[in-house]
């Protein structure tokens, strides 16, 4: 199909391949027409920072998803991995260093508890998940009798800090993804976590320690969500109840909006990047042409659904060129 | 004579059933050993038992002198044997580099060294004349490339012996021309292949020796030499081919029940034009990726066709597979583990499946269980289904050749004029298959139209009054049973089915 392929055909493919960037692109397009400052340094600078919370979740998650599982807990974990961290700054005294230590260990704690019942106890991962989601925001919940928990001031200060003028939130989520990238494809693990999504069965055949792999990416996602709701928290210096709550939904459709299939095997690092900064641009350009904030919502779901649809579409036509082979054919 | 694999009265019993049974064999270091067999003679529960999928019941294995039981897959492959199966097992989303390195990269300053790791892919593939570049993805390869990638990663791991289970069913003739010529590199190099297949002339062709399995047991065994074609044939059934097949019981009539006019789809098939008498066998011959099980799906309402027309008695059938069963076809499909039958369902609800409509009684159009336990009790006395309880026991419990009848039976509760029966005897033993080409038999002899798609030319030759042969998507020829009653054309029938057609 390479020689045989139009221009025309080899034109739609690359933009089905690149829908994401290609979505962004236009709605970069939209709100800077709208609006011209939308397009300033300043206002770009803050996008990203305002998307580093769900990004980095989205990259850990992005893990699970290659893998062909799913991970519905990241929104409760993020509360009780920062819950854990306050708890350890404010009666422990650890630092700000080890608030962020204590987030990501809770974290994959909670991420590990995951693991066991999907791994070894071998339950679906979205009912073990669905279950822990509601497991663990109980527990924060009883932890605090449902009460506001301040963090020592320290924290803010760090939350806002900056670095050679980059904001401290911003250097985390570049941290992560240039990690996770070289991790997916520069490590033996993460070929392993691709072929694992490609054919499970398979990959027990060929040797791979399949249970080792599948514990090892929910414990990532769960690192990545409680460092996540500690990167936010840090910016607001105050953890509530409903801290985090739903924000699994927005984590999962950032990553699938990157191009991670749910069906496991496709997906990227800087995907994930790419959703979740998405997401936050329309969020942000919709506040900045003043458009009526109830239909905030309602925007962002026809993006998702663009983005899916384009995914399906591209599949699809995969399938068509895969199946109808057997002569050739004549035009 | 050293012996890389030695078997010693192995024995694989399940529930007390035998699959192996006291099978003692010498795989000699360096050569290439043919093993050859019916279906249900006991190949693959002989390979799982050396590749550590299954223990052994009884006996004992030694590899390289030293003895040898595998656990687990993972043992067999670090004592250095490597599997090539029907099914590759590729990742498809990979790069061939990352197939080949998947348990482990080289590593530079902690990470994998791609650069590395394509200096090794590069000299495999060309070891195996593959020319690709090692990030290619897996998937974009064709599948004769894919088992070459397949074979790269065994020599990564450099292994001693390479089993191949029926490694040419899916490769185009020049693929197979060229992985034999890959097989006799290795052999060259030293390195021992086990070559299990069923097709009886490549066997001859590519191995040094041959073994036979019957029922679990070595039944014979030898230098390649001594084996023509009919000793192989005689020693894997064990009785002369002509009882394999039980007599054809009524002639076909002169009257044209289904008639296909110029079904084409681009890049499917092509201007299929033949027509099937009342009471006929027309037996459908092709290799894989022919066409046959594409032009069966269309037939059954499965698949879009652009062009051409489909009649049976006397009606235009059109539609999806709904429309098509109202209008008397049934498909037998190749797969009945997928298409054809609910597994976890018991025989009675399957059965009624293709016409549960009419058992539906009063004003909401409940099940009528009674009669669905009526029409099952029918079928198993009519087909002789070995069942127990027909509305507790799940079909999954059944064998292969009773499962096979149970599709037959929900057909033929829907009453039928044409019967498509797509590789309807495969993974079905010698005694069942038998039955089923009875059935066959049966169905035309009522006045119906058979339509009968087989791999396996054998039985085609021994049903049919008639058969086609497909390729790329074509009948590419038609051969009549003389009117005496011999045999087909064989050597005809092979060479057009395996005419490379100049692309």
């Amino acid at each position: 199909m390479s020689a045989g392929a139009s221009f025309r055909e080899r034109a739609v493919d690359l933009a089905l391949r690149r829908a994401t960037v290609i979505i962004f692109a236009v709605v970069l397009l939209y709100f800077g027409m709208q609006a011209p400052l939308f397009l300033g340094v300043e206002n770009l600078g803050n996008i990203v920072k305002q998307s580093a919370f769900l990004g980095i979740a989205a990259i850990g998650i992005t893990l699970v998803l290659l893998t062909g599982g799913i991970d519905l807990s990241v929104g409760s974990v993020m509360y009780l991995a920062s819950l854990a961290a306050g708890f350890a700054m404010r009666d422990m005294g650890v630092g700000v260093a080890g608030g962020v230590l204590a987030a990501l260990g809770a974290g994959a704690l909670l991420g590990a508890i995951n693991a066991f019942f999907i791994v070894r106890l071998g339950i679906v991962p979205f009912i073990v998940t669905l279950a822990t989601l509601f497991a663990f925001r109980g527990f924060g919940a009883f932890l605090t009798s449902s009460r506001q928990f301040d963090f020592p001031p320290g924290l803010r200060s760090f939350g806002l800090a900056s670095v050679m003028g980059i904001p401290v939130p911003v250097l985390v989520f570049a941290t992560v993804a240039v990690v996770a990238h070289l991790a997916l494809t520069r490590t033996t693990f993460g070929r392993q976590v691709y072929a694992v999504g490609n054919d499970a069965t398979g990959a027990v055949k060929a040797g791979i320690p399949l249970g080792r792999v599948r514990a090892a990416v929910y414990v990532i996602s769960g690192a990545t969500a409680g460092l996540a709701g500690f990167i936010l928290i840090a910016q607001i210096g105050r953890i509530d109840a409903g801290f985090g709550q739903g924000r699994e939904f927005d984590v999962i459709a950032a990553a699938v909006l990157g191009g991670a299939s749910l069906f496991g095997g496709v997906g990227t690092a800087f995907g994930a990047v790419i959703g979740a900064t998405l997401m936050q641009t329309v969020n942000t350009g919709l506040a900045f042409s003043g458009m009526n904030l109830y239909l905030q919502p309602i925007l962002q779901a026809g993006i998702i659904f663009l983005a899916v649809l384009v995914d399906s579409l591209r599949q699809s036509r995969q399938m068509l060129r895969r199946r109808r082979t057997i002569r050739p054919i004549q035009r | 004579m050293d012996a890389l694999l030695e078997l010693d009265a192995v024995t694989k019993e399940w529930f007390g059933v035998p699959a192996v049974s006291d099978l003692t064999l010498r795989i000699p270091r360096g050569e290439v050993v043919g093993i050859i067999g019916e279906n249900g003679a006991g190949k693959s529960t002989l390979m799982n038992v050396i590749g550590g999928v299954v223990p052994p019941t009884r006996g004992r294995m030694r590899f390289k002198g030293a003895d040898y039981a595998p656990a687990a897959p993972a043992d067999a492959t670090g004592a250095g044997i490597a599997f090539i199966h029907q099914e590759l097992n590729l990742f498809t989303n990979l790069s061939i580099l990352d197939n080949v390195f998947i348990t482990g990269f080289p590593r530079r300053f902690g990470l994998a060294d791609r650069r590395a790791a394509a200096t090794v892919t590069r000299t495999l593939l060309e070891r195996l004349d593959i020319r690709h570049d090692p990030e290619t993805l897996v998937e974009d390869l064709a599948p004769g490339e894919r088992q070459l990638v397949e074979i790269a990663k065994a020599l990564h791991r450099s292994v001693d012996l390479i089993i191949f289970d029926e490694p040419t069913t899916s490769l185009t003739p020049r693929e197979t021309v060229r992985l034999f010529e890959v097989i006799s590199g290795l052999r060259r190099e030293g390195r021992t292949v086990i070559y299990i297949s069923h097709i009886l002339s490549d066997v001859r062709a590519l191995c040094d020796r041959v073994a036979v399995l019957r029922d679990g047991r070595l039944v014979d065994e030898g230098p390649v030499g001594d084996f023509g074609i009919a000793r192989m044939i005689r020693s894997m059934i064990g009785r002369e081919l002509s009882s394999l097949f039980p007599p054809r019981s009524a002639a076909p009539s002169e009257k044209v029940l289904v008639q296909a006019r110029g079904l084409s789809q681009p890049g499917v098939v092509e201007d299929i034009t033949f027509s099937i008498r009342e009471g006929e066998i027309l037996g459908l011959f092709g290799l894989m990726g022919s066409g046959r099980s594409e032009l069966a799906r269309i037939f059954f309402g499965l698949d879009p066709v652009a062009e051409g027309s489909l009649i049976v008695a006397g009606r235009a059938v059109s539609g999806g597979p709904m429309a098509r069963i109202s209008d008397g076809i049934a498909f037998v499909t190749e797969n009945r583990r997928e298409e054809g039958l609910l597994m976890d369902a018991p025989v009675a609800e399957n059965i009624s499946l293709a016409t549960v409509e009419q058992l539906g009684r009063g004003p909401l159009g409940l099940l009528d269980r009674d009669v669905e336990r009526a029409v099952a009790e029918r079928a198993k006395v009519d087909l002789s289904i070995r069942a127990s309880d027909l509305s507790r026991l799940p079909v999954r419990s059944l064998s292969g050749g009773n499962q096979q009848k149970v599709v037959i039976a929900k057909w033929l509760a829907a009453a039928p004029r044409l019967f498509i029966l797509d590789e309807p005897t495969r993974g079905v033993d010698v005694g069942a298959k038998y039955e089923i080409y009875a059935l066959a038999d049966r169905l035309a002899a009522a006045g119906n139209a058979v339509l009968f798609i087989s791999s396996e030319l054998e039985e085609l030759t021994g049903m049919c009054d008639r058969v086609l042969v497909m390729n790329r998507g074509e009948i590419t020829a038609g051969f009549d049973r003389a009117p005496d009653m011999p045999h087909f054309d064989r050597e005809a029938l092979l060479a057009a089915a395996f005419r490379e057609v100049v692309a």
